[in-house]
């Protein structure tokens, strides 16, 4: 029993915050905005260039066979950043479908793990997908077969999000090459993945939000004090505070244990998406309200969290979906503290 | 990261489950706060546990323990909840000074109070509040006179909990009378039937007697009674204080079993209840999981060598608080029986729900008030300004 990421996990997870520190600031989106474009195409050059794309394809499809512990925390890392390219979606949950479903010299895989494409999920979870028009392929669903199509063929309907780096669509035709029958475990698999790197990233965007009011409370001053040094402010902050240190052991846990693939890690993964999406709510609001109007402006960069958190919030699963997944475990599996780590048997 | 037992310890955590069904009491004992026999008996289960070294399985062998780790430990109380074993009278004593005595004290008074303490041949009552000395504890005004070998203890302590049976208490005295605030205190143990001591039960919300008021008057303890060194009694108090509100007083498995409690007190009842139950009992279940899980990170971080720091805060705003809303939703399934004593023909299947109730109520004000520990956390964790 050891609840520690390793070294080489937190050097990982070390290394993708750094870059985005760098590159992903409220400043970058902002440029980003203003451009019109998909992407930062610098920005994506630079996590292309750190081999992600395959970090969770297995060894034997061209990737790093890695697990989804490995990832967690730069799907959290991402979150904190708001980052508009599709690291997560891409490298976290279509990328290991595909290899699931094709050989190792598919040249829609061997191209996505290149780097040189990315490609979209048109997963039934969600009703719009993500990042069509800049993939290179699409996979479409039908019952439990998948087809590949590409954003040509697929007669992308644009369904403008209020948060400006989500390029979500419908297709109009979701017919397509067929890559495989009989994929329902993949694509199950597929969407514990989502609902897990959604709650990574929402746990990232609530400790973004603490630490810009953090910020902000420091600075501004009203009745000649910062506004930090008055206690509601600091109550309502602690308290964001402890949400999100009690969604973080859930999170990796379920992280941990997404490879099981039974009810007790499918309620633990719902459990996190959960805990994840009340401290994103929790603290994205309380942003607001410590900023005053300016949290209610444009200008303070409070809104593309919030944006982000709403949109994840149902993105893989509402919340009563996930209560549901709880509570196929809770209500038919045992109970009591020696079961906190079990499996379905 | 690996969240699995070891072969060993899926081993430990079934001899301990064996001991538990070999010997606890198969009927409930009576509650330690409720009179002198509910007291002794649960001394006498301090007794046996300890003959079965199952007392502290953290401590060293020396002192009656098991030399074994946090995690260890974690899976004992497992399966000493599920077990229902009696709580321990004694968790002022094992829990909080344990420790720190372990940490502060010299050998021979390591040797003097260690293994007493885990046999309950000295149960402790934790004395550092005082009337006007509560969240600001700092404020304490009780003096400790030193006179030879030594001290002459006067003062007034409140709210000590276990106090009117208990053998000993543990107390924060000023040992400098000029001093102010957190300096020049010390931590001075004290017999409570030491001449000159007057203990006053105070009954709490449930009418039980669960802590008193302790009246000091020249009360006379020798200088080796004193932990660490005069004038380090704040820090070392606020090293106890972390342990007690971090990690030891509420170890999750007492959740966990609540929460099981609480999915077949709905499963029992499911059919007349509406959705949103459903979803509370649900939201019960998940943070005592969460809870949890995160004890289990903490422990395996000390396990590492690491070291408790804000978590403690964070922790106890939210075991407290979960505890209150794990039981307002077992009121709410009980519905009009909720207010029914044990005694009450019509309470069968109502349990201790309401006892349980009310003294969760406690939880955000003892061992430090919740808006204490949200201060902490905003300053010392966020860096907010303290003024
Ligand atoms: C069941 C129980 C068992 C206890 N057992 C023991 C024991 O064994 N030994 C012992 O020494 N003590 C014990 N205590 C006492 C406990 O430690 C104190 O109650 C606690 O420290 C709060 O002090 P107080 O009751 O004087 O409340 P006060 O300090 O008067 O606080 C009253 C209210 O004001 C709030 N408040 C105070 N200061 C601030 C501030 N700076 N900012 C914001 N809000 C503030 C508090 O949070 C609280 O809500 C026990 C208490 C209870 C309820």
């Amino acid at each position: 029993m050891d609840f520690r990421f390793t070294e080489e996990q937190d050097m990982m997870a070390d290394v993708v915050r750094g870059l985005l520190a760098d590159h992903c600031q409220p400043a970058d989106l902002r440029r980003l905005m203003a451009s019109n474009e998909a992407r930062d195409s610098a920005r994506w050059a630079h996590i292309v260039e750190l081999g992600l794309g395959g970090i969770l394809v297995p060894e034997d499809k061209g990737g790093l066979g890695l697990a989804p512990v490995d990832f967690v925390q730069l799907a959290e890392a991402a979150g904190y950043a708001a980052l508009p390219e599709p690291l997560v979606e891409n490298a976290g949950v279509a990328l290991p479908l595909l290899a699931a479903l094709v050989p190792a010299d598919h040249p829609v895989l061997t191209r996505a793990l290149a780097g040189e494409i990315t490609v979209a999920l048109a997963h039934p979870a969600n009703p719009m997908v993500a990042d069509a028009d800049s993939a290179g392929a699409i996979l479409t669903v039908a019952g439990d077969t998948v087809h590949l199509t590409t954003p040509e063929a697929a007669g992308l309907v644009h369904q403008p999000s209020s948060d400006p780096f989500r390029r979500l669509h419908t297709l109009a035709n979701v017919a397509g090459e067929t890559l495989a029958t009989g994929a329902q475990p993949a694509l199950d698999a597929a969407f514990d993945r989502g609902a897990l790197f959604a709650a990574a990233q929402m746990v990232g965007i609530a400790q973004r939000c603490v630490d810009l009011a953090v910020d902000y409370a420091k600075e501004r001053q009203q009745f000649g004090k910062p506004i930090g040094s008055y206690q509601a402010i600091k109550h309502h902050l602690a308290t964001c505070q402890v949400k999100i240190e009690f969604a973080r052991p859930v999170l990796y846990a379920a992280a941990a244990d997404l490879p099981n693939g039974d009810l007790h890690s499918r309620a633990r993964i719902s459990q996190a998406k959960l805990a994840a999406t009340e401290a994103a709510d929790l603290a994205t609001r309380t942003a607001i309200q410590v900023h005053g109007a300016m949290g209610y402006s444009w200008e303070v960069d409070v809104h593309f969290f919030l944006k982000r958190a709403v949109a994840l919030a149902s993105w893989w699963g509402d919340a009563a979906l996930h209560r549901d997944r709880v509570a196929a475990r809770v209500m038919t599996q045992p109970l009591g503290p020696e079961f906190t780590f079990a499996r379905e048997s | 990261m690996k969240l699995d037992y070891t072969d060993e310890q899926n081993a430990f955590r079934m001899d301990v489950r064996d001991w538990m069904q070999a010997n606890v009491p198969a009927a409930p004992l009576v509650s330690f706060d409720h009179s002198r026999e509910g007291f002794e008996a649960h001394r006498d289960w301090e007794r046996t546990l300890n003959e079965g070294r199952w007392g502290m399985v953290t401590w060293p062998e020396a002192y009656g323990g098991r030399g074994l780790d946090l995690v260890t430990w974690l899976i004992f109380e497992e399966e000493y909840y599920r077990a229902e074993a009696p709580l321990r009278v004694n968790q002022n004593g094992i829990f909080l000074l344990g420790p720190t005595l372990m940490e502060y004290g010299s050998d021979e008074q390591k040797a003097r109070f260690l293994p007493a303490m885990a046999s309950g041949e000295e149960i402790w009552a934790q004395a550092w509040s005082e009337p006007q000395a509560g969240s600001d504890l700092a404020a304490v005004r009780a003096t400790a006179r030193r006179d030879g070998d030594d001290y002459v203890l006067s003062g007034h302590k409140i709210w000590s909990s276990r106090a009117v049976f208990a053998d000993m208490a543990f107390g924060l005295f000023r040992t400098d009378p000029d001093s102010e605030r957190h300096k020049g205190l010390s931590l001075i143990f004290f017999p409570l039937d030491a001449p000159g001591v007057k203990v006053q039960p105070i009954a709490q919300i449930d009418g039980e007697t669960g802590f008193a008021e302790i009246f000091l008057e020249d009360v006379r303890v020798p200088a080796f009674n004193r932990l660490g060194d005069e004038g380090q009694g704040w820090s070392i108090c606020m090293a106890t204080a972390g342990f007690e509100r971090g990690l030891m007083l509420r170890s999750p498995a007492r959740f966990q079993v609540a929460a099981k409690k609480l999915v077949e007190l709905y499963q029992a009842n499911e059919a007349r209840l509406p959705a949103a139950t459903r979803d509370a009992v649900l939201q019960a279940w998940m943070e005592a999981e969460a809870y949890a899980l995160s004890i289990y990170r903490t422990a395996s971080r000390l396990v590492a060598g690491g070291q408790i720091g804000s978590e403690a805060s964070i922790n106890k705003i939210f075991w407290s608080e979960m505890d209150i809303a794990m039981h307002r939703t077992a009121l709410a399934i009980l519905g009009a029986r909720a207010e029914l004593t044990r005694d009450a023909p019509e309470a069968a299947g109502v349990g201790r729900w309401l006892d349980g109730f009310f003294f969760s109520l406690a939880g955000p004000i003892y061992a430090g008030s919740n808006e204490i520990q949200r201060n902490i956390i905003a300053e010392r964790m966020l860096g907010l300004p303290r003024r």
